[in-house]
């Protein structure tokens, strides 16, 4: 379904990504592991066509997505940071986002599920970080498309819309979507993910499921054997 | 683009900056025309406010917005939508507020005046439209500093750098070459470089307009014989015109290579 391939960022001097290769097939959920500042996040936004690759291609749906903006209608991201223009009320923002996009969404089924109804008249700058993470999720589920991109979503979630998150993911998953999950929290990892991509210098380091990567590292536990993929690169 | 455009202005319109704009051009407006009685007069006093103050804002609003606005851009570049399309309607929105700011703000109170009954009303008008232009071409080279620049502060510095550069700067250093220069004929230097300072070429558009101008000597006369005809006229605005297209064009340049 996408395709990396041989794909090279560099900002300045430092080398981001480096020949990376990389096939990701539909269905499932795949977490896109690796230390800090590996190039996760840059890898993603080079899909998205915010970061542009000075080498290398992009495949989506086997068409290449380099200086094209038709193809994100078919794809739905949840940014990192959840920031939004503060003057504009939720539902004005949610009237915006569906306004930009020529597509069925369903927000008022996860407005109800992330209790976001006593919010929606409140003006964004007014709203907590944990609500602003909400209110990204809604906008982020609300459409219907094939790929699902979470970078870093459970930022600032309380237990219960964790839990709402989580059943939300395997909710789409089961509808035969792909999820791409970069996260730092490995039990949320453990909980959700099918296949592990680990990245680190710029390549792919390791592509398998959990179980493999714990035979690999002869560890049982994935914090430790991610910890051990970690260090050996260190050592 | 309209879509983008409209909820930058929505947005923008909400804050509380743009009525604090708007309200101080209120203000002014009456307090001038209460001290001065005189619409004409009240004209030649608000130009030299004008002329300094909304490049000044239309500058810290364009790098304002685009920085705080940066996240956001984010989420809209994510979206099935053109990067141009983006950033062209958000600059449309934030120029297009501030000159509503500009023109509301000060329209009210001359109208309530008697604007329409007194001779001044094609000299301000100008006001207006010279406004106006300098708060797109302002907004237009802050857009291109920010975008130009990923450090916040640094970007800030830059933009203000800009505006005090065109303000006062150039002046600076013009009046010093004229002065240098003294035995030379400098009419049509200072002509081609009033073109190439917005400010100015906005400051002596007006007041040419206006009935000062013999103040002004001989440089004055050269300069009454280009921009007092209907051609220097047709002239001074197509280069206001430039001004603000030509930022536009590096932005959608730039736009094409930046990764954010």
């Amino acid at each position: 379904m996408i395709q990396f391939k041989n794909l090279h960022k560099r900002f300045g001097k430092l080398v981001v990504l480096d020949g990376l290769d990389l096939n990701i097939k539909k269905g499932g959920i795949f977490a896109v592991l690796g230390p800090n500042g590996s190039g996760k996040t840059t890898l993603i936004k080079c899909l998205l066509g915010m970061v542009i690759p000075q080498k290398g291609d992009i495949f989506y749906n086997d068409k290449s997505v380099l200086k094209k903006w038709n193809y994100r209608n078919e794809l739905n991201y949840l940014p990192q940071i959840a920031n939004f223009p503060p003057n504009l009320s939720v539902l004005e923002l949610i009237q915006m986002v569906k306004n930009l996009r020529p597509k069925e969404s369903n927000e008022q089924e996860l407005i109800d599920l992330f209790g976001l109804n006593d919010s929606l008249n409140k003006k964004l700058g007014n709203l907590s970080g944990g609500t602003k993470q909400k209110v990204n999720l809604v906008l982020t589920f609300m459409f219907d498309s094939n790929l699902i991109i979470l970078d870093e979503p459970t930022t600032g979630l309380d237990p219960i819309s964790l839990i709402h998150l989580k059943e939300l993911i395997q909710k789409e998953k089961a509808k035969g979507k792909t999820i791409l999950i970069t996260t730092h929290i490995m039990s949320f990892v453990n909980e959700v993910a099918d296949e592990i991509v680990f990245i680190l210098d710029g390549k792919i380091y390791f592509k398998g499921t959990i179980g493999e990567l714990k035979k690999q590292t002869n560890n049982n536990d994935l914090e430790h054997a991610i910890a051990n993929l970690i260090s050996k690169q260190y050592a | 683009m309209l879509k983008i455009l409209k909820y930058s202005f929505y947005d923008l319109m909400r804050s509380r900056w743009s009525y604090v704009y708007f309200l101080f051009y209120l203000l002014l407006g009456f307090v001038l025309l209460f001290l001065n009685n005189d619409v004409n007069k009240a004209v030649i006093t608000l130009m030299n406010i004008i002329i300094v103050l909304t490049p000044l804002i239309g500058t810290i609003f364009g790098v304002m917005y685009y920085y705080n606005s940066k996240e956001f851009t984010e989420l809209l570049l994510a979206q099935p939508i053109n990067r141009s399309k983006i950033f062209m309607g958000q600059y449309l929105g934030i120029s297009i507020s501030l000159t509503l700011s500009l023109v509301l703000g000060l329209g009210i109170p001359f109208v309530l005046y008697g604007l329409f009954k007194s001779t001044a009303i094609f000299n301000f008008s100008l006001l207006l439209v010279v406004g106006s232009f300098l708060n797109f071409i302002f907004v237009a080279l802050s857009y291109n500093i920010a975008l130009s620049t990923e450090n916040k502060i640094k970007g800030f510095g830059y933009a203000i750098l800009m505006w005090l550069f065109l303000a006062v700067i150039y002046d600076g250093i013009f009046l010093i070459s004229l002065v240098m220069f003294n035995e030379y004929p400098l009419d049509k230097f200072s002509l081609v470089a009033t073109m190439f300072n917005p400010i100015d070429l906005s400051r002596i558009l007006i007041l040419l307009k206006l009935d000062i101008s013999a103040l002004l000597g001989y440089t004055g006369a050269v300069f009454r014989k280009f921009f007092g005809t209907n051609l220097g006229m047709v002239l001074s605005m197509l280069i206001l015109v430039f001004w603000v297209l030509i930022p536009i064009v590096r932005m959608n340049f730039k736009l094409r290579k930046k990764d954010f």
